[in-house]
């Protein structure tokens, strides 16, 4: 058995880089999307195999998922470009360039490759010379973890350190998301058009099966943090997906869903997680030093709330900006039975 | 149990020659339909296969009713996911192909 998954391991090691090569080279963006996906995936089948479900579920969800689902709406919105100017046009392309005389282009380009060259070699010089550098630490901090699992209140060494030992890291990461969701809001508003079209019976009632589903699951994933695999990154990013399907299925119940509401669901998990940090300092204690035996409690108490959050960031980031404004003279017209027919004669 | 086991590995290896033709399918066809078809519908079989292995060999039972819960799901999603993608080729007005 163990020489299969060593065999198993040999082709995953092998085509991890194979596939990043093959994206990055592709210049076909929707061939590039599909093997991102797949890269994902496959990233995530390492990470098992590693022995990190944790981030496994994260990869799968996040990096392949919903990153994947925010290239292809991306592109769909590229689509109006013509093909020429979707295909990313590499070195065949360049030599056309009429602006460069063409002996300077043919001098240009080895000094370009050495200078690359050169600085990939000074790149992972620097690289192993930081490594040496690095004090090795026998075992990690594996040990360390371990002999504090006591008072962390929860039985998973991941959420222990991620809500606990370092739960300072996972506020700035919620602040880094938040942030993110502020910039998307602040540059754009949701496109009014994309909301004429009815989904079709199969997706409708795909969507009435999954998203409870899918409600629950995230629920399970933030329940089952505190002793296994799972916690407030993945089960946020499941509620994320199931918004991202109510997006796609142009259910009107995500129209509507009134703005404020988003916007304290955005607010909520950054907010009351900063509050408890603070909170901890009140008792005399550090930041997020939760206070004596209570520690399982508050960490349930941040994760669901930070959960909720982070689906409806990431959602709000598929979305691809604010919600519209309720009194925005734009949506008594989207709001005619009309309105999907710009949309629908380009289809 | 290790006939269950041995039974689990069978159902195993009975699977995977739906996926492989699925994936045979897909690359070898001429168009999105019939790839659509060979993919959906091979590989949901090489899936099932595949679950009621791992079913037979599962030690609990709620390993077996997530398996089967894994299994329902892909079912659904595929199928439903095929039916987009046929969908949304036909409103592209992607002409089925015909032998010439």
């Amino acid at each position: 058995m163990m020489d299969v998954m060593g065999f198993f391991d040999i082709v995953l090691a092998l085509a991890l880089p194979w596939l990043g090569w093959r994206l990055l080279a592709s210049s076909d963006l929707f061939r590039a999307v599909v093997l991102f996906i797949s890269l994902g995936l496959l990233m995530s089948l390492t990470w098992v195999r590693l022995q990190a479900p944790d981030v496994a579920l994260a990869e799968a969800a996040i990096g392949a998922g919903l990153t994947g689902a925010l290239f292809l709406s991306a592109l769909r919105r590229l689509e109006r470009l013509s093909e020429s100017e979707r295909r990313l046009e590499h070195a065949g392309k360049r030599e056309e360039d009429e602006t460069i005389p063409p002996e300077k282009r043919r001098r240009a380009k080895p000094v370009a490759y050495v200078l690359s060259l050169f600085l990939l070699v000074v790149f992972v010089l620097l690289l192993g010379w930081s490594l040496g550098q690095t004090p090795g630490a026998k075992g990690g901090l594996g040990p360390a973890v371990a002999g504090q699992m006591g008072q962390s209140g929860v039985q998973s060494q991941v959420t222990a350190v991620l809500l606990n030992f370092r739960g300072y890291d996972t506020l700035l990461e919620m602040m880094v998301l938040f942030l993110a969701a502020l910039g998307v809001w602040s540059l754009t508003r949701v496109r009014q058009t994309q909301q004429g079209e009815v989904p079709g019976p199969v997706l409708a009632t795909l969507v009435r099966l999954l998203v409870p589903l899918m409600i629950i699951v995230a629920g399970y994933l933030v329940w089952i943090g505190s002793s296994r695999a799972g916690g407030a990154f993945q089960g946020g990013a499941v509620l994320a997906a199931a918004g991202v399907l109510l997006l796609l299925a142009n259910v009107t119940v995500v129209r509507q869903v009134p703005a404020g509401l988003l916007r304290w669901a955005l607010v909520l998990g950054p907010l009351l997680f900063l509050l408890t940090a603070v909170a901890c300092m009140g008792g005399g204690g550090n930041l997020l030093e939760y206070p004596g035996q209570s520690a399982g409690v508050w960490i349930l108490f941040i994760e669901s709330a930070t959960a909720v959050s982070i689906g409806v960031t990431l959602a709000a980031l598929y979305a691809g900006g604010r919600p519209p404004a309720p009194s925005a003279p734009e949506k008594d017209n989207e709001e005619g039975p009309g309105s999907g027919v710009d949309k629908g004669g380009k289809a | 149990m290790a006939f269950l086991h041995g039974l689990g590995m069978v159902c195993i290896l009975l699977g995977i020659p739906f996926f492989v033709s699925g994936t045979i399918g897909l690359l070898r066809f001429p168009d999105i339909y019939t790839r659509l078809h060979a993919l959906t519908k091979a590989d949901n079989v090489g899936l099932g296969f595949v679950v009621l292995g791992l079913a037979l060999q599962a030690e609990e039972w709620n390993t077996v009713a997530r398996l089967l819960l894994i299994w329902l799901l892909v079912l659904i999603a595929s199928s439903a996911s095929c039916h987009l993608v046929a969908r949304a080729a036909l409103r592209r007005k992607i002409q089925p192909w015909t032998r010439p």
